[in-house]
């Protein structure tokens, strides 16, 4: 092969590499859209084990004649690109629903069905880049180098393109770059024309001709959304996508909406008209007409959340995550002197500004009112300003919340440091208010009550019980953190403001238990009886471990608030299954569970098991290279570059003040260096030899990785508030050298099966296509319990076990020597 | 001679009706036994949450009911034979059959009386609407998907339930005309309880809502309204499970 088509051939990798991740974050989108978050992560890290079972075909096809390069080469990558599409068309077809799973057996059959589907285009992508890695084993580095910044590129890619167009569209786009990343491998291998251009032209017909009933997100009847559309006379009437979200606008003029969560039950106005706002067709919010008249939004002032106005008028405020504006108004209703609004997604904060402002009424135009396209922490770290209220909206939708299906999500607004932050930017006597749903059990509103007490603690303030109030009506809870002590004329304001709107008091200095549960009746007094516990001190450890819940507050470094899910608790809610104590279940993190559970069996069963069978190929000698070692350090590295990946995304995250710039900054990054760590390991190899080359990489990456995780946090405080430009650069700069040390011991080990059991490359290849999908997984469930630190120093650690079992027959030689 | 032909030839139309016969009989007799069987299976259930029901057994009256209405001819075709599980059941628009032991304690937890009148809000399959039905003197029931909403009227008249008016349309301001009511059971999706609902409840009344999601009942919110007419909430968790033992 000459240069020029060795080039071609390496661009051919980088596109369908590109492809293949651009294809994997647009399913997580379609699936969040058409299904909920933490089903698509399910979904989508269950089809990668297309990798791992790509591994297993072409070591089974080695040496076969259709498994010629020429020729299986470009048909795969073709495959790729017609899969794609039609996969998920026929997939999200499957009448598969969630909610079903624990009740009827059919859906696991549908769920099956949905895996088989998905799994089919990774698997061709991943013939494609094994194909290749076993055709040309003197170019193993660059291969893999190609593969690794196609990849990078592919995830900025994406993204990009997702803020350009709807899912649906670039799903056609990635479909078309299977097929041209095919035609460019036709081009590199010097195909006649007359055999391959026809039947390309005819395949990148499908996706451009295929109807849109095929790639429209075929939303689940369950969702918010379609559940909204059955209204009569609701539609929609405006929808914009990004890769934040697929926003759409309802109308609904013949029923109104009327949504005004937490209502009192002594309300007597009904909210004006509203547009619903939906995002990837849930979690409903909405856009309230407002006309100038403040009596329209009384019904503002009959919430939990408008307590902190009547403890104190309102001076200045701080609004985190206003989306379209439902806080803004109530602060608007109590006439605040100022209004900052911090929202993290801008198409919102556009359609307030320009298509919905005059029906909004200009509140986002409003001379008294900033409004600040940030993330909540990102803002105040930027920030010197203090404010009288800090008033956190209610985030996320009751269904959801109270279904655990936040338990994955990392949030970084309700952890210790971020409630301690919180503190620092109120005036002395400012008011700190956060609302949550009121779940049954009570979990959300005791945990954000022991956080408001660790945060208390840890910033030197030794009377938390003197600072807190907390009231609840039947469905939101808000928890006031007092930057001083309650006195005894805002206990008043607050008993006559819960009494008069049937709202209950959980908690205020000085209550007693005869005041509690009275208009909201539980079984037992639980906020109460929990709030004393929490502040009991030596009592609060013993409340922790009792509570069937975790309600250990949540930090940076384990930023999981949502997640409440107990072992201890588990058999007693599965023998509570039948009488609907499914509710009880903390779905996300089952999921979670249930997933590794999958992804393990499934690996084992239609990956390993079979490829450890397969014979070596005669005249390779059977001793070359040991099958453990081969298996122990693919293993390894599979599992500790996908930890060290997404350690390094989370630690980003509040960096670079948004998980989405993170995830992508981040993960290209890190892929594009390590594909130049890739391509530059052969002349490393060259220079220092296999075992040098290694050691080296591996110490530079563990000597790295610990300067980081001292040194990070410090020094993102300080450049906290330098421009967004500077961050980013920063960030690339602080990825590089990570990337770059990652990317050599995986070409490292292949090359030298290339020249000593070169049929062993696709089994390699599955073996870490395997890892890798466990390692998503295991990230999460192992960062859950032991934070994201623990994680990068097991990533080391595995690192350190890869570069032990480096798997060349030099130890063997030496053996025999001795022997 | 001609008797004898007349009963040759009508012979086998006389066996396919006594057939038929018979084979409606053994259906009607499955389904009978599958209700009791799931009537067994509530009462059960209601023994394991006794805790929260505050009680250890159901008013017979509304197991009764349970073991009268016909589940099976209020879900859809395909769910058939899912009829009589204790399960919720998708009958289509987005929209849920709830649960047996879910409908069995929200009627007992509205304390009905023969001579109540209850108004429901969310239709669906009326199937609720049925026990209702069997509980009660009047039931009115609003539904705003249409074609559920027809379907479901249609149904409780080929059933015979002459005692519920279904209507379609927009529930949140009840039924005036038919106020006040001395129930009200809410099972349609609302961000809040509706202020004109709560009025349209008899002083003494009670009023149930389901939150959750639509295949799980995630708590049940009792309302009811003294002679002063002040609402009292109160969250009802369906099953047993204390979040704190020990010392509380």
């Amino acid at each position: 092969m000459t240069d020029h088509s060795d080039r071609t051939l390496r661009y051919s990798i980088a596109l369908v590499s590109g492809a293949a991740l651009a294809y994997e974050i647009l399913l997580m989108r379609l699936f969040s859209i058409i299904q909920w978050h933490h089903f698509a992560y399910m979904i989508i890290s269950l089809t990668l084990l297309g990798y791992g079972a790509s591994g297993t075909f072409l070591a089974l096809g080695w040496g076969k004649r259709w498994m010629r390069f020429r020729f299986a080469y470009p048909l795969h990558l073709t495959l790729f690109g017609l899969s794609a599409i039609l996969c998920y068309g026929i997939a999200q077809r499957i009448p598969f629903n969630p909610q079903e799973l624990l009740w009827n057996p059919g859906q696991w059959l549908n769920l099956l069905l949905v895996y088989l589907l998905l799994v089919l285009p990774f698997f061709f992508a991943a013939n494609g880049i094994g194909l290749a890695l076993a055709h040309y084993t003197k170019q193993i580095g660059r291969i893999y180098a190609a593969d690794l910044m196609g990849a990078g590129l592919g995830s900025i890619g994406v993204v990009l393109l997702l803020f350009g167009v709807f899912p649906d569209t670039a799903l056609r786009i990635i479909a078309l770059l299977g097929i041209g990343a095919a035609a460019l491998g036709c081009l590199a291998l010097r195909l006649k024309p007359r055999r391959w251009l026809a039947p390309l032209i005819v395949a990148a017909g499908l996706p451009l001709l295929l109807p849109h009933s095929w790639t429209d997100p075929a939303i689940s009847p369950y969702k918010g959304l379609s559940q909204t559309l059955r209204v009569p006379g609701a539609r929609i009437i405006e929808q914009h996508s990004s890769p934040l979200g697929l926003v759409s606008i309802v109308a609904s003029p013949v029923t109104p909406l009327r949504h005004a969560p937490g209502l009192s039950l002594n309300a007597v106005s009904e909210p004006p008209a509203q547009l619903g706002l939906f995002t990837d067709a849930d979690g409903m919010t909405v856009i309230t007409r407002w006309q100038g008249d403040r009596s329209e939004l009384a019904y503002l002032d009959m919430m939990t959340s408008a307590l902190p106005y009547h403890l104190h008028p309102a001076g200045d405020v701080l609004i985190l995550g206003a989306g379209p504006g439902a806080e803004v108004l109530q602060a608007r209703y109590h006439q605040a002197r100022s209004i900052d609004a911090v929202e993290l997604n801008p198409q919102i904060v556009r359609l307030i500004q320009r298509s919905y402002a005059e029906f909004a009424g200009n509140i986002y135009h409003d001379e008294r009112t900033w409004v600040h396209v940030k993330d909540a922490r990102g803002f105040l770290a930027g920030s010197a300003r203090r404010y009288d209220l800090i008033q956190m909206a209610l985030l996320d939708s009751f269904g959801a919340s109270s279904a655990g299906l936040y338990a994955l999500s990392e949030n970084y607004l309700y952890t210790v440091e971020a409630l301690q932050t919180y503190l620092r930017h109120l005036n002395p006597d400012g008011y700190l208010a956060m609302t949550r749903w009121i779940g049954m059990p009570p979990r959300d509103n005791l945990k954000l009550f022991a956080t408001a007490v660790a945060a208390l603690k840890r910033s030197g303030l030794d009377h938390p019980e003197r600072q807190l109030a907390l009231i609840r009506g039947w469905q939101t809870g808000t928890l006031i953190v007092k930057n001083g002590s309650f006195t005894n004329k805002e206990i008043a304001a607050l008993k006559k403001f819960s009494r008069e709107r049937s709202f209950d008091t959980a908690y205020y200095p000085g209550i007693e238990e005869t005041e509690v549960n009275r208009f909201n009746r539980m079984q037992r007094p639980y906020f109460y009886r929990a709030a004393q516990a929490l502040l009991a001190g030596n009592r609060a450890a013993d409340f922790l471990q009792q509570y069937k819940f975790n309600l250990q507050p949540a930090t940076d470094d384990r930023p999981y608030f949502s997640h409440f899910f107990k072992w201890e608790a588990l058999a007693e809610i599965l023998a509570l299954r039948g009488q609907g104590g499914t509710s009880l279940l903390e779905s996300g993190y089952l999921v979670l569970i249930a997933t590794l559970a999958q992804a393990i069996l499934a690996s084992i069963i239609l990956i390993l098991l079979p490829l450890w069978f397969i014979r070596s190929r005669a005249g390779e000698s059977r001793q070359a290279v040991s099958r453990w070692r081969v298996f122990v350090y693919f293993m390894a590295l599979g599992l500790a570059f996908l930890f060290i990946e997404i350690a390094f995304i989370q630690k980003f995250i509040l960096f670079l003040h948004h998980p989405l710039y993170a995830l992508t900054i981040v993960l290209s990054a890190l892929l594009i260096f390590s594909g130049l760590g890739s391509a530059y390991s052969q002349r490393l190899q060259t220079i220092l030899g296999n075992h040098r080359t290694l050691i080296g990489a591996v110490l530079g990456l563990t000597g790295i990785s610990l300067i980081y995780l001292v040194s990070l946090g410090p020094l993102f405080q300080a450049s906290m508030g330098l421009p967004d430009r500077v961050r980013i650069a920063i960030a690339i700069v602080l990825v590089a050298p990570v990337g770059f040390f990652m990317g050599i011991p995986f070409p490292l080990a292949l090359s030298v099966l290339g020249r000593q059991a070169p049929s062993l490359i696709p089994w390699a290849w599955g073996i870490n296509g395997c890892a890798s999908v466990v390692s998503a997984i295991l990230a999460t469930l192992f960062a859950i319990q032991f934070g994201f630190n623990a994680l990068v120093l097991l990533a080391l650690a595995l690192y350190g076990v890869a570069a032990l079992s480096f798997p060349d027959n030099r130890g063997e030689q030496i053996r025999r020597k001795e022997a | 001679m001609k008797s004898k032909i007349l009963l040759q030839a009508t012979m086998p139309l006389l066996l396919a009706i006594l057939f038929a016969f018979v084979a409606a009989a053994q259906e009607a007799d499955q389904y009978r036994q599958a209700r009791e069987q799931l009537v067994r299976a509530i009462e059960a259930d209601v023994r394991a949450t006794s805790l929260y029901l505050d009680k250890e057994q159901l008013n017979p009256r509304v197991l009764d009911a349970m073991r009268k209405v016909p589940r099976h001819e209020f879900v859809p075709q395909e769910q058939l034979s899912a009829a009589y599980e204790n399960r919720p059941l998708p009958i289509g628009y987005g929209q849920t059959i709830s649960q047996p032991y879910i409908v069995a304690i929200m009627t007992d937890l509205l304390k009905l009386d023969a001579d109540d009148r209850v108004l429901e809000v969310g239709t669906g399959s009326a199937y609720q609407a049925a026990i209702l039905a069997e509980l009660v003197d009047r039931v009115y029931s609003v539904e705003i998907i249409e074609p559920l909403g027809v379907q479901a009227g249609k149904r409780l008249q080929r059933l015979e339930y002459a005692n519920v008016q279904t209507r379609v349309g927009d529930g949140y301001y009840g039924w005036e005309e038919q106020a006040p009511f001395d129930a009200i059971i809410v099972t349609a999706a609302s961000s809040h309880i509706p202020p004109p609902l709560l009025k349209q409840l008899k002083p003494g009344g009670r009023m149930i809502i389901p939150v959750g999601s639509r295949f799980l009942a995630q708590q049940l919110v009792l309302i009811t309204k003294d002679q002063d007419e002040r609402s009292i909430t109160q969250q009802i968790m369906p099953v047993r499970f204390v979040p704190l033992t020990g010392t509380h």
